[in-house]
């Protein structure tokens, strides 16, 4: 092995519960400054618990090795390219972590009285302001947690405007390329999902929506550019049609790290999008979360969005609760406002020129990537793309190897895998977004890697197969885990 | 790079857009700033909010001691910024950690399966609804009167549009707890799930037991939701529920102006199929070795799409994390002796003021004032005091009411200074 | 590379179906499970359900696919395989035979005669024998 990666020693490591023994302790606490209060007598002996079986008890040095050892096996960005298409692993810069950790942000109370709470409306505020500016659209609401429930406060926000003008319509139309997500936001809000088919180059036509779009259609859902890294070039032809029928178009703003700076949704007909701070704007994924889904609209959804509203009232920002139209809350409090925090401070270093360069650069390094594997790659689309390329496995499929098999070997060379068999509508895709974080001598060892799998794939099949080879845990039997679910640690019979 | 791709500037990357999608201008926001300039802007927005004040605010968040070992943990690269653990064999870490997480949280519940965590609490009692409206097949939601308010509009807003109708239970004037026979009266044969909290948004301590038995004698799960977990190191954990849906917040998690948080959903074994989120589970690889991986994920929207349980994809795993690294630095008896601080701290100022409702409380509970609740947290923000919640923005009939919360890192002095002004 | 049974009868989307006078008993073919890959749920009706030909009557599960199995005929379901939900890898590996999915008590015979034979099945997947 050369290039990126090599193998080292690992460090083995029990699970908590088998290195716990009983009176170990890491935790302190200072001597009460008040009488103690006995359980029993205040809460009545039934309602208090027995001891908590099972639960750890270690010291602090072994906890911090137990979860410096566990943090060894994992890969990240910090460590790398990580391409996976559609999830935008870009670089977290540490100064959104370093504000984000400020005291008076960190330990702000939600129901802090708002006269002390105007440092944090006022990011708020800021972070609605520029993310209106950078789609296009009207206003913003920071609520959702994540980019899924931004899908659904959308949908939400979509039947509440629908209800209000006397038919919801019955179902929502989502292109055949879209994130799963989609379809399960739309069944939520109770709408039918309906497959729109792709183009051979994956765009959507006009004349099949031309077709499809019914007065029973409340909207059309798409992720533009779509999941091939394709732009949907009707798109302002398709937002006309929808608009002339009573229907509304949502966008998944999953991919924005293609757009923004460049081309913004609200000017070419997008009614509802979603934005995923922990994507396009480099909060940490942390290990699947948490995001931020904030979701922009036009004028006509303002009536609509989840209380509280952000307003300006003598001078100071203030939250709004009397929105009788609103439809409601989606969740307790305001949204992640750490991650806020975050995506803000990343939106103030880049400042406008800056977002624009980084989706050029995003854009740049796709191509890069997409031209040099060509050769060796099949690729899904003949169609320019942006921030993404994608390939099938066809021509290693030949020789029994599919995009799984290339996507562990990957992991041998020091790489974290592309997004593995999606889109759906590329048999054996392989979604490759490096993002504008990485180096041309990054992606070069990239390259050279994902050649090297493709000779690899010819030459010895079996070897990308049985792939990866260098990790400390080798390929895992899924199926297994799947078949007799083993989801929490229990004592093994016999011992204590 | 262009040359390689035979371009002669960034801008030829994007000239096959339809040009009239394309913006002609820069961006309005104001030139990218040095890292020094941005931490003093945030900085500058930090001291215009509530610094070094005491605070005696619950309701959902709480203000506990965040043991050192938890940013140190947290704020490695390694879990930081890693990807969702897809791939198994470079995500172990991550895993291991999950299901950790999940044995946890069984063990502190009394539930036999937990997820690897939903957004918060609000959302998680949100989707356990609607999983016990899978699991039975019906459609109505009885929702206790003293769940968090905000709690119970999530689930209004989920309802609404999943048609599912949803009517809320009286608590007892005296006592704060649960009106069972109110309750009693508002489940019928179309009830899918009765939602209780505990301990409440008052802070009293509800019978699970007879809550249980009165939605099972309709057919009906019982979803018991926590918002202050550190309870459950003193409490009698919930296992006559069905679905206990909670929110980990206190566990060393920031209050952080109200996310992120970390919600889970935890359930019975039999009802797995139903869980909405990611699950860890444990299996070999080739060479034999134990590892973990997700699974189940065909109830996922990934999978199953428009039929999943649930459309939530990114769940707060960052965040769990920060909740496994206190759980395991407090244990088995450091979580009981922080609960029984929690509990002395309350008890002892509570002693001291006018108490509205007579049920047993841990950390929390209304207080009963001499004049309005705002005049009274103005007398004690001039002290550098953060009061109690006003609660008649809720609760119409509690106008003259707050909601007290003392935890281990309440003073006594400020408690002196909080029952002063509540006695005057 | 597998044989499909003479005596069975079976479905374009991968069912196959073997009546006995008015019962008949059902299953995936080899192909179905081979392109499903490693099984690791079925979903089946219980007892008493009726199920009409075309629509689905249950679901089987990879580790990351769902396919609905669709009834072949209509009718009551008289028994189903309980030995599937402890070892669903039976499907992959005795499709034809021990893992068959559920028996149906069959309303209308004459359905069958919508079914494709062996051969005719065959000759669909492109494949011999």
């Amino acid at each position: 092995m050369n290039g990126k990666a090599r193998t080292h020693v690992s460090q083995n490591e029990p699970l908590l519960f088998e290195i716990s023994s009983p009176g170990k302790r890491a935790w302190q606490l200072p001597p009460l400054d008040v009488p103690p209060a006995d359980p029993a007598e205040v809460l009545g002996r039934d309602r208090v618990r027995a001891e908590i079986a099972g639960f750890p008890e270690v010291s602090e040095v072994e906890a911090l090795r137990h979860f410096t050892r566990l943090a060894s096996w994992n890969y990240a960005i910090d460590l790398g390219m990580y391409p996976l298409g559609s999830c935008t692993m870009k670089y977290n810069p540490r100064i959104n972590e370093a504000v984000a950790n400020l005291e008076g942000l960190l330990w702000a109370h939600p129901y802090q009285p708002e006269s002390l709470a105007q440092g944090c409306l006022e990011i708020m505020a800021a972070l609605e302001a520029a993310l209106a500016e950078i789609t296009g659209m009207d206003a913003v609401t920071l609520q959702p947690a994540a980019g899924a429930h931004g899908e659904l406060t959308g949908l939400f926000l979509i039947r509440a405007l629908l209800e209000s003008r006397g038919n919801p319509r019955r179902k929502v139309l989502v292109p055949d390329s879209a994130h799963g997500t989609n379809p399960a936001s739309v069944t939520m809000a109770g709408y039918v999902a309906e497959n729109v088919p792709s183009c051979e180059r994956g765009m959507m036509e006009l004349a099949t929506l031309e077709r499809m779009v019914t007065e029973d259609v409340a909207a059309l859902m798409v992720t533009n550019p779509n999941t091939l890294g394709v732009f949907e070039q009707e798109i302002t032809r398709i937002a006309e049609l929808l608009h002339e029928r009573g229907a509304l178009l949502y966008m998944d703003g999953a991919n924005m790290n293609a757009l923004a700076g460049i081309a913004r949704p609200g000017d070419f007909g997008v009614d509802v999008l979603h934005l995923n701070l922990h994507k396009t704007f480099s909060t940490p994924h942390g290990g699947g979360g948490p995001g931020s889904g904030p979701v922009a609209v036009k004028r006509i959804f303002e009536p609509f969005l989840p209380v509280p509203r952000l307003v300006r009232r003598d001078n100071r920002w203030a939250l709004d609760y009397d929105r009788p139209q609103s439809i409601g809350r989606v969740r307790a409090f305001y949204g992640n406002f750490g991650v806020m925090v975050r995506a803000l401070a990343y939106i103030m270093a880049h400042g406008g020129e800056g977002l624009r360069k980084a989706t050029l650069d995003a854009v740049l390094n796709a191509a890069y990537v997409r031209k040099r594997l060509e050769p060796y790659y099949e690729p899904a689309t003949t169609a320019p793309t942006l921030h993404e390329c994608v390939f099938s496995d066809a021509r290693q499929a030949r020789h029994g190897v599919r995009t799984g098999d290339i996507a562990k070997r990957l992991i041998d060379y020091g790489f974290h895998p592309y997004t593995v068999s999606f889109p759906l509508i590329v048999r054996g895709a392989l979604m490759i977004e490096p993002t504008e974080t990485e180096s041309k001598l990054e992606l070069d060892l990239f390259v050279e890697a994902m050649i090297r799998i493709a000779r690899e794939a010819e030459e010895d099949p079996e070897l990308v197969r049985t792939a990866p080879h260098h990790t400390r845990t080798s390929r895992v039997d899924e199926a297994a885990a799947a078949r007799r679910p083993v989801v929490r640690w229990r004592p093994q019979p016999g011992c204590p | 790079m262009l040359a390689a791709l035979g371009l002669n500037s960034l801008e030829d990357l994007v000239a096959h857009l339809p040009p009239e999608v394309l913006l002609r201008r820069p961006l309005d926001l104001p030139p990218g700033k040095s890292e020094y300039e941005i931490s003093g802007w945030f900085r500058a927005r930090a001291e215009e909010n509530a610094s070094a004040y005491a605070c005696f605010l619950g309701a959902g968040a709480y203000r506990h001691y965040r043991p050192v070992l938890v940013d140190v943990i947290a704020s490695r690269g390694e879990f930081l910024t890693s990807y969702t653990p897809y791939q198994a064999e470079i995500s172990q870490g991550t895993l291991t950690a999950i299901f950790e997480f999940q044995t946890m949280i069984c063990q502190l519940t009394g539930m036999e399966v937990a997820n690897a965590s939903m957004y918060d609490g609000s959302t998680a009692a949100a989707e356990a609804a609607l999983m016990a409206a899978r699991i039975t097949r019906r459609r109505g939601i009885v929702a206790a009167r003293t769940l968090h308010p905000e709690y119970r509009e999530v689930i209004r807003t989920y309802a609404r549009f999943a048609q599912m109708p949803v009517t809320e239970s009286a608590y007892e004037p005296a006592s704060g707890n649960l009106d069972l026979a109110d309750l009693e009266a508002r489940v019928g044969e179309d009830t899918a799930a009765v939602l209780v909290q505990s301990p409440n948004f008052f802070g009293v301590v509800e019978d699970v037991r007879a809550a249980a038995e009165i939605a099972h004698r309709r057919g009906a799960l019982l979803v018991v939701v926590f918002t202050e977990a550190v309870s459950l190191g003193l409490l009698a954990p919930p296992a006559d529920a069905d679905i206990v849906a909670g929110e980990l917040q206190s566990f060393a998690i920031p209050p952080s102006y109200g996310g992120p948080y970390a919600g889970v959903i935890a359930t019975r074994e039999q009802h797995i199929r139903q869980i909405p989120g990611r699950l860890v589970g444990e299996t070999r690889d080739t060479r034999g070795r134990r590892a973990y991986c997700l699974t189940l994920a065909t109830r996922e929207q990934h999978i199953r799409r428009e039929k999943a349980t649930s459309n939530i994809c990114t769940n707060q795993a960052l965040v769990a994390l920060m909740a496994t690294v206190f759980m395991t630095v407090y244990g088995k008896e450091g979580l009981r002796h922080l609960a029984e601080q929690n509990l002395a701290k309350a008890h002892y100022l509570a002693r001291r003021v006018s108490r509205r409702f007579s049920g047993p409380f841990f950390n929390e509970f209304v207080a009963v004032c001499p004049r309005a609740p705002e005049a009274i947290n103005q007398t004690l923000l001039e002290k550098g005091v953060i009061g109690g919640l006003p609660l008649g923005r809720f609760y119409p009939e509690l106008d003259g009411c707050m909601l007290l919360c003392a935890t281990e890192m309440s003073r006594r002095e400020h408690m002196d200074l909080v029952a002063e002004a509540l006695a005057s | 590379m597998s044989t499909y049974p003479e005596n069975y009868l079976y479905t374009k989307e991968h069912e196959w179906i073997l009546i006995e006078n008015d019962t008949g008993t059902v299953g995936i073919t080899y192909h179905a499970q081979k392109e499903l890959g490693d099984i690791v749920f079925v979903d089946l009706p219980k007892p008493g359900t009726v199920v009409e030909r075309g629509k689905p009557l249950g679901s089987v599960e990879s580790v990351k696919a769902v396919s609905d199995i669709y009834a072949p005929v209509s009718g009551e379901v008289i028994a189903v395989n309980e030995a599937l939900a402890t070892a669903p890898e039976k499907l992959n590996q005795d499709p034809h035979g021990t893992a068959w999915l559920v028996k149906l008590r069959l309303r209308d015979p004459a359905e069958a005669g919508q079914l494709l034979s062996a051969s005719d099945y065959r000759a669909y997947l492109g494949v011999e024998g």
